[in-house]
């Protein structure tokens, strides 16, 4: 069976819910292309997530790192973190399918730590980045964009995977 | 998720976008995108298959080497375990996509959306 159109799929559903109006996708004509400056086994890599990642704290004892983080809907997660302390609070997942138990089914850190001590991957930046849902593209643009841009900079990212839930 | 890809590459760093719902992304059009056709919500390997999340990793890390032009998508070409039923139900009025508790959610993240809007917040 050939894919799930999204894009037409969730447009019928929402407007046999009653909606009028559709969700405009983003679309450009042209699209930016950078190649890789050096090989994977020297480059360092950084991942990002839309999956709504969260970091498990003690609020008695510990700072909420997202919000201390957060920059617009951006927040950055240390890569160092056991990864058992993350999870997703999402509910954009088909949810009838499969669930989000597993962070490396959505959120592969652990499996980028294997590339990075197999020798594939040159490192992992400090920082991985999520995010907040937003309905404006005009934000994500002007605002969530350039922030990730930014941290990647200051950490010296050269190569990013990512990952949309 | 596929503007900040774009963002990154026109600003110097090379992507990969590891997605389940491919129109979406090659409608916004992106660098590179490895396609894995399964449920939204595991693009990146069934849960508790490790295996299968290397191979996904690893054909990510391949896209991102090999690619020499935009909008390069490579298909995993890997089956999600119980077969395509999903696909024929996912947003269907038999199978909403959201609980009722996240529906309620959803609208009011758009209504409080709105509001801010007709504030000039956003």
């Amino acid at each position: 069976m050939t894919y799930v159109k999204y894009i037409e799929r969730t447009r019928d559903y929402y407007l046999s819910q009653g909606y009028d109006q559709s969700y405009q996708w983003a679309h450009f004509d042209d699209v930016p292309f950078t190649t890789l400056k050096k090989p994977l086994a020297q480059s360092r890599i950084t991942l990002i997530s839309t999956g709504e990642i969260a970091i498990r704290f003690d609020p008695d004892s510990e700072d909420d790192r997202m919000e201390k983080t957060q920059v617009g809907n951006i927040y950055s997660i240390p890569s160092a973190i056991d990864p058992d302390r993350l999870y997703s609070h999402s509910y954009a997942y088909d949810r009838f399918a499969t669930n989000l138990d597993d962070l490396n089914s959505f959120f592969p850190v652990t499996r980028l730590h294997e590339a990075v001590e197999a020798g594939r991957l040159g490192g992992m930046a400090a920082r991985l980045h999520s995010g907040h849902y937003t309905y404006s593209q005009r934000k994500t643009l002007e605002r969530d964009a350039p922030e990730v841009l930014k941290r990647c900079r200051e950490d010296g990212v050269d190569i990013a995977v990512l990952v949309q839930i | 998720m596929s503007l900040i890809a774009r963002h990154l590459e026109e600003n110097g760093i090379p992507s990969v976008v590891i997605a389940a719902a491919r129109d979406i992304v090659e409608h916004c059009g992106v660098a590179r995108m490895l396609f894995v056709d399964f449920p939204l919500g595991n693009p990146c390997g069934e849960p508790g298959n490790t295996a299968m999340q290397r191979r996904i990793i690893d054909m990510a890390l391949n896209v991102l080497e090999a690619a020499d032009a935009p909008r390069t998508i490579v298909e995993a070409g890997i089956q999600w375990r119980g077969g395509d039923d999903w696909k024929k139900l996912v947003f269907t009025q038999e199978q909403p996509f959201l609980s009722q508790e996240a529906e309620q959610k959803w609208t009011e993240g758009k209504e409080t959306y709105r509001q801010l809007r007709s504030d000039g917040k956003v």
